[in-house]
């Protein structure tokens, strides 16, 4: 089975306040050195079999351009990965 | 003249909205779900507010693929008036309809106040029964309304008028304070205070009565054309 897992992350330009409230709250922890702290999402796809990468990778674009993702505010990557059915 | 009040799934203000228009301004006006495919013998659409699709994924990100949406954007493109209220106006800019983007709340909370807003343009479909500079009181209700465009978008709404309505005392982080924009042809409305909820004096504020007054002249004065 092929599974492709995407990632979702506001652009850099973006403030994302719940990622600095999180980080705040994580200061009042006592952790200190986090720098920057990052929220998205990430999603898993589970594909059918049989599928070229070529038409893999147009999937998952079309995929992501038409629902996932926000070009506004967002930007993505995503990995592929084969995994063996047991 | 007759409203159409959209219906999605987690939509919660489309009962206030036809009340509004119903029994306030005593118009006709029906209630159509998100599964029908035609807005005909409709003068105006309003979007209402609520959470429609549990907000999942972003706010009104899965609403504009719902049944209802390719006729929405043929009704916007004819011209006729739309209003998306709160998260209909977070579905009006996923669908594309309007441009930009509402994010969290930079409060890091949900707001739900009355809020101080000023009349940006009042030479608009919408905010005619308004004047220019006028500061007028609407609730909000919202968890994701700070407003965001890039640069060059917001110069765009600022020059072609675009901009509607602002807050006093940004409540959201909203950029250049917006609370309420149209499209470039001016047709399309969206706002994130509640019109619909500010409409009777015991409510809090009957500011609201002026803008759906004011689409009711447009759509009115269209019809003598």
């Amino acid at each position: 089975m092929t599974v492709v897992k995407i990632f979702v992350n506001y652009k850099e330009s973006i403030l994302n306040p719940e990622a600095e409230t999180i980080k705040k709250a994580l200061g009042r922890l006592g952790y200190q050195n986090i720098a920057e702290l990052k929220v998205g999402k990430s999603f898993e796809l589970t594909l059918a079999d049989g599928l070229t990468q070529e038409q893999i990778k147009c999937e998952v674009n079309e995929i992501c351009d038409r629902m996932l993702v926000n070009y506004n505010m967002e930007n993505y990557r995503y990995e592929i990965s084969e995994t063996e059915v047991i | 003249m007759k409203f159409a009040v959209l219906a999605f799934p987690g939509s919660n203000c489309e009962k206030d909205s036809f009340y509004a228009l119903k029994d306030v301004l005593e118009e006709d006006v029906a209630l159509v779900s998100y599964q029908a495919e035609s807005l005909d013998g409709f003068d105006a659409v309003v979007v209402p507010g609520g959470f429609s699709y549990g907000d999942y994924l972003r706010s009104g990100a899965l609403a504009r693929f719902a049944p209802i949406i390719p006729a929405l954007k043929a009704f916007a493109a004819a011209g006729k008036p739309v209003l998306g209220i709160c998260n209909g106006f977070q579905i009006l800019t996923e669908a594309g309809l309007l441009p930009g983007s509402l994010q969290k709340n930079t409060a890091g909370k949900f707001i739900c106040r009355q809020q101080k807003l000023v009349v940006a343009n009042a030479q608009t479909p919408f905010s005619s029964r308004y004047q220019a500079g006028q500061v007028i009181t609407l609730p909000i209700a919202h968890g994701d309304g700070n407003y965001y465009a890039d640069e060059q978008t917001l110069q765009e709404l600022e020059e072609n008028g675009q901009i509607v309505f602002t807050y006093q005392d940004n409540p959201n982080g909203s950029l250049k304070d917006i609370a309420g924009i149209t499209n470039q042809a001016g047709n399309v409305l969206g706002m994130m205070p509640h019109p619909e909820r500010g409409v009777e004096e015991i409510l809090g504020s009957a500011d609201g009565i002026q803008l759906f007054q004011s689409l009711i002249d447009h759509v009115e004065v269209a019809a003598h054309e």
